[in-house]
């Protein structure tokens, strides 16, 4: 897309629209879908927190300029090329219409705080309100990246707020709740530790497409849905079991033969992409801090001893030789022949090579999340096969979050290793990826700094092309193989469980709630 | 209280764990973690956190909780009206049940009604709360459907659901105090049974039922009322695993919650609360005592 065309295209489709009003039809009589989230929700800024159970809030309070659909495309959402007709204004909760000013006022917000948001903001020259109605991005030069960003799905997406909202400091949580998503959020009935409520907003105008991944139009079934917070996975069960809940966002997957059991109950497995087990280095730790070191690991390492000792059932999970999510468009398996196979032969030269010192590896070990806990122990393992001395460190994940952001060294309260889950929603490419930026002491926990990557990964930012975007991001991958910054353990996915009469869950990378109904 | 605020000061401080980066969440980076830092004025030394803190508290202000967006003493206010229903309805139960069974086995010591009630009460001790807590969601909850599995209605909503929604916790967790109290009372009711004054109260004639109301139950009632004010005092502030099981949002989950998340305002506050509350309970306790046994005083 040239220069020109991509500035007139942002400036058309910056054009607010409501999107025709499409079938709507009224809630019977009172409906209220009772879910057990995975967790809590304690902030409600999701700008503030890159939290995903504050994400799953802000769907349901906002809406966004753009977003991805079932098949990975960005859509318009808040935005449209057509024609603004007076009486389908976009409205705020609290009925003001939205105008340029707010959508603008909230991009800005976002891009001080989102990583994607900030690479975004690199290629603006100047952000124009032009009307009430439309509003211009203006680049320095072309770049693919700008409806990429705009259409983020997960964490932080840029939702759309009130302007007198959007003036926030990105750093101070906000405390009006004003969305013009589908749902209204009541502060009144809000019980930290207990649950959330969203009730339905009647003023809320879907767009005529049918819905489809994030995109679409949302049009709401029930009245009210209400976040139940139950800590304790079996009385979750229990009370979905009981008819008290509708829907278990996560349950553990131990739990699901009690699950399926049910007459009652089914199990919907609602995010197709999944999850990613992740290895990540700390490279500014030696042996670490070579990459040869750190490619031992990748040939240590197999995916499947990971994906079998927590998830168990075959059913949930599967080896994806590759960075980015198996299934997703910049899927690949480039460069990875005869990584991650549990050579240890390999692994063992490798470490010679590099002159490996017998230095034990600082694992840090979370012992309070389920679908964590398995994979240190595993990852122990393989290394002490490979050749490595480890000294595996369990703790709770909050200390393990507060540790790795840590530089002193392993021995003295820092790390060398740990082990996560990503979103596949988080991981679709390399600028969005936070493990694969690169940038030193700007980069994420694990501080990697290669030039290659980070020259890589503006060429993605720069490229609006497809095909030329995935022969970058094969390019990335190659050099991830050469220079570690982290190692993909395979995919997994988790299921809903909700009880029979609720129906209409769409696909998509986060739980949504439009288009869903109870009988 | 000086000392408890200093040291649940000094100990959160001290333990590891970040709220900034808790709360920035796991796509944050080390800037956004530094900036939430300085935001919540985590970066200042510590003496100049720990003044700021007591001049809040001079003032009857505990702050914002670092997560909710909300005053600490609104949190507070929002939790205590679940905890001390569990609480009373608890040790309502507690009471009817385990002073009668506890003087029970002491009359008839040595009798199958006393090893009935002292096997109870062994079995009472060696379950953990949670089991017993599942085992009767199994039953009434799930299998016969007479009450809810979980849940905490305020009283404002209703009485009946209120009620409905106290049974199984408040049995879960009398299930352990019962024990303790009737274990307590039996030993007790035992030491005064053999005393000279019961010996004469029957020479004289009295019938079985005022000689241990009169000059039993009231002679043995010190260690009995002051189990049962401990029990009051652990009540309120450590049932986080009944109201864990049974969903119910309360100080003890409250407590728990932000001490996983490292929300050091809300944790000092509730600390500082049990303590008042502890303190003045055994205040109350030890004053009862001049009624119950006039030979003390203070």
């Amino acid at each position: 897309m040239s220069l020109q065309r991509c500035l007139v295209a942002l400036a058309v489709v910056a054009s607010l629209v409501t999107g025709p009003v499409v079938w709507a039809p009224p809630a019977t009589a009172e409906t209220t879908l009772r879910v057990v989230m995975h967790s809590d929700l304690k902030i409600v800024d999701p700008i503030w927190t890159t939290a995903y159970i504050v994400r799953n809030h802000g769907y349901l309070i906002y809406d966004t300029l753009f977003s991805m659909d079932a098949k990975g495309e960005i859509k318009p959402q808040m935005v449209d090329k057509s024609e603004v007709s007076k009486d389908q204004l976009m409205l705020w909760h609290d009925g003001k219409p939205v105008t340029a000013e707010d959508c603008v006022a909230s991009i800005k917000r976002w891009a001080a705080k989102d990583s994607m948001g900030q690479k975004m903001m690199g290629f603006v020259k100047d952000i124009q309100v032009v009307n009430p109605k439309t509003f211009k991005i203006t680049l320095n030069e072309p770049t693919g990246l700008v409806l990429g960003a705009l259409g983020k799905p997960s964490s932080n997406v840029p939702f759309m707020m009130p302007k007198r909202v959007a003036d926030t400091d990105p750093n101070t949580q906000i405390s009006d709740f004003t969305g013009s998503g589908p749902f209204v959020f009541k502060k009144d009935e809000w019980k930290p530790g207990d649950k959330a409520v969203y009730a339905k907003f009647d003023k809320y105008k879907p767009r005529a497409e049918a819905p489809s991944g994030l995109a679409g139009g949302k049009v709401v079934k029930v009245d009210r849905v209400e976040w139940k917070w139950i800590p304790d996975h079996q009385t979750a069960i229990n009370a979905l079991l009981a008819g008290e809940v509708d829907m278990l966002e996560s349950p553990p997957h131990d739990l699901y033969p009690v699950l399926k059991a049910d007459a009652n109950v089914r199990l919907l497995n609602g995010n197709p992409l999944g999850n990613q087990y992740t290895f990540r280095f700390n490279a500014l730790a030696k042996p670490f801090d070579n990459a040869k070191v750190r490619q031992a690991v990748f040939y240590a390492f197999n995916q499947e001893d990971f994906l079998k000792a927590v998830i168990g059932d075959p059913a949930y999970y599967k080896t994806c030789k590759g960075f980015f999510p198996c299934g997703s468009p910049l899927s690949s398996t480039k460069g990875m022949d005869g990584l991650l196979e549990s050579n240890f032969e390999k692994s063992k030269a490798l470490l010679k090579e590099a002159g490996y010192d017998g230095t034990p590896i600082v694992l840090m070990h979370s012992t309070d999340l389920a679908v964590l806990t398995n994979l240190a122990p595993v990852a122990k393992s393989l290394l002490e096969k490979g050749g490595f001395k480890v000294d595996m460190v369990s703790m709770d994940w909050q200390t393990l979050v507060a540790r790795r952001a840590k530089k002193d060294p392993p021995a003295q309260g820092g790390w060398h290793a740990f082990l996560t889950s990503w979103v596949a929603a988080d991981i679709l490419n390399p600028v969005m990826m936070g493990f694969m930026n690169a940038s030193c002491d700007k980069a994420m926990f694990g501080w990697p700094c290669d030039k290659e990557i980070e020259s890589l990964r503006d060429q993605f930012a720069r490229e609006a092309n497809p095909a030329k975007q995935k022969a970058i991001a094969e390019a990335v991958q190659v050099r991830e193989t050469q220079y570690p910054t982290h190692i993909p353990l395979g995919q997994w996915y988790g299921a809903f469980a909700l009880r029979k009469n609720v129906d209409g869950v769409l696909e998509a990378p986060v739980t949504i709630f439009w288009n869903v109904t109870k009988k | 209280m000086a000392v408890v605020a200093v040291v649940v000061f000094m100990l959160l401080r001290l333990t590891t764990g970040d709220p900034a980066a808790i709360i920035a969440g796991d796509n944050a980076t080390s800037q956004d973690v530094a900036a939430i830092r300085e935001k919540l004025g985590l970066d200042r030394p510590l003496a100049e956190q720990f003044v700021i803190w007591l001049g809040r508290l001079a003032r009857g202000d505990f702050g914002e909780s670092f997560f909710f967006k909300k005053q600490v003493s609104e949190l507070i206010a929002e939790r205590v009206e679940p905890t001390l229903a569990l609480a009373t309805s608890t040790i309502v139960l507690t009471v009817l049940l385990a002073v009668p069974l506890g003087v029970l086995a002491a009359w008839r010591r040595g009798t199958w009604l006393d090893r009935l009630v002292m096997g109870f009460s062994v079995l009472g001790f060696s379950v953990p709360v949670f089991v017993i807590g599942y085992l009767l969601i199994y039953l009434f909850a799930i299998e016969l459907a007479w009450v809810p599995v979980q849940g905490y209605q305020r009283l404002r909503d209703g009485l009946g659901g209120f009620l409905v929604r106290l049974i199984l916790p408040s049995i879960t967790l009398a299930v352990v105090f019962v024990a303790l109290i009737a274990r307590i009372t039996r030993a007790s009711v035992l030491e005064v049974l053999n005393a000279d004054y019961v010996r004469t109260a029957r020479a004289k004639g009295l019938a079985e039922l005022p000689v241990m109301l009169r000059h039993v139950l009231r002679n043995a009632a010190v260690p009995i009322v002051t189990v049962i004010g401990v029990g009051i005092a652990v009540l309120i502030g450590g049932v986080v695993v009944t109201e864990s099981v049974y969903s119910i949002p309360g100080l003890g989950r409250l407590t728990v919650d932000a001490v996983l998340a490292r929300d050091y305002p809300t944790v000092q506050a509730v600390i500082l609360l049990f303590s008042v509350v502890y303190v003045l309970i055994n205040l109350l306790v030890d004053l009862s005592y001049t009624f119950l046994d006039p030979r003390i005083r203070y």
